[in-house]
């Protein structure tokens, strides 16, 4: 009966505008869905709302200029997009870190690896319909910035790395706090682990919505936990070791099918593991130099060169064309969450997904939009 | 697979086609193409089973006002082997237009709309080559140039 | 709370009484109970998250988040306005019910910010489009500095006279060709 109904009923596909302001978006992001009654047939998205020209306002300043620019690609994670530019220079200059500086750049980077995660995680819940969680992954990122702030004088954008090392020593009373925070935020972990992701109905919206291929991950070049989550282990990290990582114990999860609860389980669990690398590196920090001996004006010799970072977004990467000059000729960030907005439609279209699984998939790829505007 | 091992294996398939640059600090392959052979240098990368340059990284553009080229240059990744190469096009900076890699990497889509916004390059076999960062009613002036002239570019608040 | 309200009200003799004009009652009612738009354009947009969330919770002033203008009266505009986001800008803040007011937060809706010079995508200040009353500095501004900007924007409220919002001419002067 049903079926004779629906043959003679007129449908037609429609579009809706899910436009720049809108609460599921995380940020000005436009998604034009083209849509057959509930379902998604096609998204394409529309970008260029936050398009702030970061390429080429780095044409017109110094090097040590550009790094606070650096801080509102992914504002979230401010910190190590400071340590991608900040590598990205050094290759070109061939300066050699000294070990103190490292270690500062890897406790500070993981902090701001947990501290983005804890966005991503109460964000994920937000768009499901749970509330609590942002609140409560808040409260807790809340103490690392504490940290943040006693260090660097900043919460967000931090402008902490420079090229050749760090800025500021740890205060007095750094590494008791930190410890603290370690110590308090372990149990907290596995209370939300129960709390979210234990939760049949959230794991219900999660599972089997905006699957990836591994072929299409890879063809696509999507990186960091988009592209773990669909099963490829891959984190340079671990791969192509910088800085003192490879001193460092740490794992890397890795998902199975690639939809968004695989990818919402990476970045959880990668929450630990950043966990257990602050706490190595708290007690493994030498004392010594902040900053490698380099010229008060920075001018890198003429040359190209492309410097890959894992950022809690995926890989950030920097292509600096220098000629010599104190202002680089051409910076490109490549970033990942531009790549990964275009691989939204891989994983929406033709799949039956609804409307709120559209929104579901947008945020299990944890844009923001700071890095795919530039 | 070490650099030299990369372009020796290039230069067996295709000799002459293609130019080594030497950039410093040495530590990227760099390859000019040239007009011709330049889908099928990309698709010999991505398909032969000791390159496998299977993982688009980024695409970019830069422009060179006094030499008259703007640069596409193209960076490609090895999942499998793990290593790297660069790819470069030059294109005339009168009338820029390079056959897209699209078609052989889906993963350069949306960077190629980007060179073709913000610079004005056109590529050949693009799939969907429209403005993707800057507003519709964008004039066309190409703001990644060297000669781009803020104060020719004076914007209007909307009405 | 009593405590609070001798500014507003006067106590009569026998009690239970409140007693003063309309306009202090419903300047009251509204700053107390500024709705705003969740319109995070960019940076700014965390430190507004970071003040509704737990610690510095803006619920506690009344003030509550919705996702459609029609049910808001205040545009909190955080982060970098583009010459392509600008339209969208000007049609949220014509489809906001008066009264409404408007709150620039950060450097880059006030004037531009860190994209002043040699940017060729950015308005330099959202108020180039539609009135602020409020201007907040700070890259991104503290939490704090968020607060206070709102216990400013409630001043404001509370000295406003009724025929004021009853038409809103402050749009700015449309600039010369």
């Amino acid at each position: 009966m049903e079926t004779a109904v629906l043959d003679r009923l007129h449908t037609e596909e429609f579009l809706v505008n899910m436009g720049p302001q809108h609460p599921a978006t995380h940020g000005v992001l436009r998604l034009i869905l083209k849509m057959d009654g509930e379902q998604v047939i096609s998204v394409t998205p529309d970008i260029g709302f936050l398009h702030r020209n970061f390429e080429k306002i780095c044409e017109n300043r110094t090097y040590p200029q550009i790094m606070p620019y650096t801080d509102r690609l992914d504002y979230v994670a401010a910190m190590t997009n400071n340590w991608a530019y900040a590598r990205t220079v050094e290759a070109l200059m061939k300066v050699e870190v000294p070990k103190r500086a490292e270690y500062l750049r890897v406790i500070f980077g993981e902090l701001q690896r947990i501290a983005s995660h804890l966005v991503f995680w109460g964000c994920m819940g937000g768009d499901t319909g749970a509330v609590s969680p942002f609140l409560y992954g808040l409260r807790e990122r809340e103490r690392i910035l504490d940290l943040f702030e006693m260090t660097c004088g900043a919460r967000l954008t931090v402008n902490y790395y420079r090229i050749g090392g760090v800025s500021k020593d740890l205060p007095a009373g750094f590494h008791e706090k930190a410890k603290a925070f370690v110590k308090y935020f372990k149990p907290k972990l596995k209370e939300y682990a129960e709390l979210l992701s234990g939760n049949v109905i959230f794991q219900k919206r999660m599972k089997g919505i905006g699957n990836l291929s591994q072929n299409a991950a890879l063809a696509l070049a999507v990186s960091g936990p988009v592209l773990r989550g669909s099963g490829i282990r891959w984190d340079l990290r671990k791969d192509e070791p910088y800085s003192v990582y490879p001193e460092l114990q740490f794992e890397v999860p890795v998902g199975e099918r690639g939809d968004a609860w695989d990818r919402y389980l990476v970045r959880f669990k990668e929450m630990e593991q950043s966990l257990q690398i602050v706490e190595q590196a708290l007690d493994q920090i030498p004392p010594g130099d902040l900053l490698a001996k380099i010229p008060k004006v920075l001018r890198p010799p003429k040359g190209e060169v492309y410097v890959r970072t894992e950022c809690p977004r995926g890989e950030l990467g920097f292509y600096l064309v220098s000629d010599g000059s104190t202002k680089p000729y051409r910076i490109k960030c490549r970033s990942s969450c531009f790549v990964h907005v275009s691989a939204l439609p891989e994983m929406l279209d033709h799949k039956g997904h609804l409307i709120a699984d559209a929104v579901v998939t947008l945020g299990s790829i944890d844009i923001v939009l700071g890095e795919v505007d530039r | 697979m070490t650099k030299e091992d990369i372009l020796a294996r290039l230069k067996n398939q295709f000799a002459g086609t293609f130019e080594v640059q030497d950039i410093p600090p040495g530590t990227e392959t760099t390859v000019k193409l040239s007009p011709g052979k330049a889908r099928e240098i990309a698709e010999y990368l991505r398909d032969d089973s000791y390159l496998r340059f299977e993982v688009p990284l980024c695409a970019s553009g830069v422009d060179y006002p006094p030499e008259n080229k703007i640069e596409v240059v193209y960076h490609l990744f090895s999942l499998a082997h793990r290593h790297y190469i660069t790819l470069k096009y030059y294109a005339n900076r009168a009338n820029p237009v390079v056959p897209s890699m699209t078609p052989v990497w889906a993963g350069f889509n949306w960077h190629e709309r980007e060179i073709f916004d913000l610079l004005g390059v056109k590529f050949e076999g693009h799939p969907d080559l429209r403005r993707i960062l800057l507003p519709e009613d964008w004039l066309a002036v190409y703001p990644l140039r060297k000669d781009f002239a803020y104060e020719t570019y004076v914007p209007m608040p909307p009405k | 709370m009593i405590q609070r309200l001798p500014d507003v009200t006067c106590r009569v003799p026998g009690g239970g009484v409140f007693l003063n004009t309309v306009e202090k009652f419903l300047n009251w009612s509204r700053e107390s109970s500024l709705w705003y738009l969740t319109f995070g354009l960019a940076c700014c947009a965390i430190e507004m998250m970071a003040t509704a969330a737990s610690r510095w919770d803006m619920d506690r002033l009344g003030m509550f988040y919705r996702g459609t203008p029609r049910q808001c009266d205040l545009m909190l505009v955080t982060g970098t306005v583009t010459h392509k986001m600008a339209p969208a800008v000007k049609r949220l803040y014509e489809q906001m019910a008066e009264p409404r007011y408007v709150v620039a937060v950060g450097s880059c809706a006030t004037a531009g910010g860190p994209y002043h010079y040699n940017s060729y995508s950015v308005v330099q200040g959202v108020d180039q489009i539609i009135p602020v009353d409020v201007y907040i500095p700070g890259c991104p501004p503290r939490p704090e500095a968020l607060l206070e900007g709102c216990m400013k924007l409630r001043e404001k409220i509370k000295k406003q006279h009724l025929k004021e919002w009853a038409s809103d001419t402050r749009m700015p002067e449309e600039p010369k060709a």
